[in-house]
């Protein structure tokens, strides 16, 4: 199975619906720290589990770049096409 | 002109709402003389100190104060210089060999702080390839050395063993060395890392296992050396990491390791080499602190009765402390209302201890976090419990037919 970042944005998107605190309406341009109030801890929790239900580690310095949902399926496929 | 400060208008507006709620800024305490090790004088009034991290009260050791005393007269007050220039006397090379000596390893780096030794250790070990496993719940000090390596930085859920296996089996394959960072004690919740577990996913796994012992030092372990020696993996551990300024009541970091490459460390490690030395008078009680640990075994079983005695008494008046018996025992609270209320109450009636507020916790939950000494009495240690009844009564944490 290969994922695709429209695949990934997708399900990151479905597992942020699942926290009520999260807004409706959001896509994957949404920017993850200002858009839906995630500090970085919550960043990184919650990255932590896109990691376990996609068998990838994200490293922390690749964070730093990242904005929206869309970044972070970017980054996500193409660490799982390097592995 | 765009400001450069506007990026504290959040630390200002939460910092105003909580002097607002509380009457006073929590993280301005001042203690105004220490009175003994668990006495201090706070607003002109005595005041139990249950949040100061000296467990075993060596700051006041007469042993250690001598020293110090005797050091500034002979050396004078400070070395002006780094570790690799003309910072190092005879003193630093022999708390060195005393401190290897005492875990029992090849050589020891003695830094200026416990932060600079984490910062220190963990940017200079890993390298660019190489993949640094940190538990989730890690001290400031660590994340911070992780963010001056050039090194891939993973995170695993806080004390899971099976977690780390689990992230360090996704690198199979790769290149690069494995450090995986753990500490003994967590500072904020007292929780005590399963070390014995760590060590086996470290075996199986070919990595490098470094542990920062600040809170377990001096505290765990038949000679004090922490969780490991507690644990019985001492051999499994590459580095440990840990600071003078909790148990031994002074100040300054080490590392303790066997590889011998530790000597090239020095020469690698910015925050060993651009920052002055400790100077004399630190060195010389730190050594004399050392020696008051070594002698006095006793204090560890203190502070453990101590510890159980309080934390029995958090459960029995209903608080929501931590599982563990540990020296660092925390108060969970629910929302930031009752916790500010909550620990204002305490030092109007006479007990201080750490207010923890979110990010700092790990669960977006505010703490109020003790630290237990071995020499609280045991009448102290009641009455904190019962100021902590009150002052849970008086902020609505505590419910008075239960309580
Ligand atoms: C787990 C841990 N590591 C390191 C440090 C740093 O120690 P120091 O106070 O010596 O800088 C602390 C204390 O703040 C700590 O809690």
């Amino acid at each position: 199975m290969s994922d695709t970042i429209e695949s990934v944005s997708a399900l990151i998107i479905e597992k942020l619906l699942a926290n009520p605190k999260v807004p409706r309406d959001i896509d994957g341009n949404c920017k993850i720290m200002e858009d839906l109030a995630f500090d970085s801890l919550a960043v990184m929790n919650f990255v932590m589990e896109v990691e376990d239900t996609l068998d990838v580690s994200v490293p922390l310095d690749k964070l730093a770049d990242i904005r929206t949902i869309n970044d972070l399926a970017a980054c996500i496929v193409d660490l799982k096409n390097k592995g | 002109m765009t400001s450069l400060f506007a990026k504290f208008n959040g630390t200002a507006s939460a910092l105003g709402a909580l002097v607002e709620a509380g009457g006073r800024n929590p993280f301005g305490v001042v203690i105004e003389k220490p009175l003994s090790s668990t006495v201090g004088l706070i607003e002109g009034r005595e005041t139990l100190l249950f949040g100061t991290n000296n467990y075993l009260g060596l700051s006041q050791s007469a042993r250690a104060i001598k020293a110090a005393q005797d050091a500034v007269a002979h050396y004078g007050v400070g070395t002006t210089g780094s570790r690799i220039a003309n910072g190092t006397q005879s003193l630093h090379r022999k708390l060195e060999t005393q401190i290897a000596a005492y875990f029992k390893r090849r050589d020891a780096m003695v830094f200026s702080t416990g932060y600079q030794a984490n910062l220190g250790m963990i940017s200079t070990l890993v390298g660019k390839d190489d993949y640094l496993i940190l538990d989730a719940d890690s001290h400031a000090s660590i994340y911070d050395g992780s963010r001056l390596s050039p090194a891939q930085v993973i995170r695993f859920r806080h004390n899971d063993a099976d977690d780390l296996h689990k992230r360090l089996k996704r690198l199979d394959g790769t290149p690069g060395a494995k450090l995986v960072v753990v500490e003994g004690i967590y500072s904020m919740t007292g929780n005590v890392a399963p070390i014995a577990e760590m060590a086996q996913v470290k075996r199986e796994t070919g990595s490098y296992l470094l542990v920062d012992e600040a809170h377990s030092f001096g505290v765990m372990g038949e000679r004090g050396l922490g969780v490991a020696e507690a644990a019985g993996v001492e051999a499994d551990v590459d580095f440990v990491v840990g600071t003078f300024s909790k148990s031994l009541g002074t100040v300054g970091g080490y590392c303790v390791s066997d590889h011998p490459e530790l000597e090239f460390v020095r020469l690698n490690c910015r925050p060993y080499m651009f920052t002055a030395s400790l100077p004399p008078e630190v060195i010389a009680a730190t050594m004399a602190a050392l020696q008051d640990m070594e002698a006095h075994p006793e204090l560890r079983t203190q502070l453990m009765d101590n510890a159980a005695r309080l934390h029995a008494g958090f459960h029995r008046i209903g608080l929501n402390a931590s599982r563990q018996v540990s020296p660092v025992i925390a108060v969970t609270l629910e929302e930031m209302g009752q916790a500010i209320v909550m620990w204002n109450r305490l030092l109007e009636l006479g007990v201080y201890v750490n207010l923890s507020v979110p990010p700092a916790t790990p669960d977006h939950r505010p703490l109020l976090r003790c630290s237990v000494m071995a020499t609280h009495t045991p009448a102290q240690i009641d009455q904190a419990i019962d100021i902590f009844r009150q002052a849970g009564l008086d902020a609505g944490v505590l419910n008075a037919s239960v309580a």
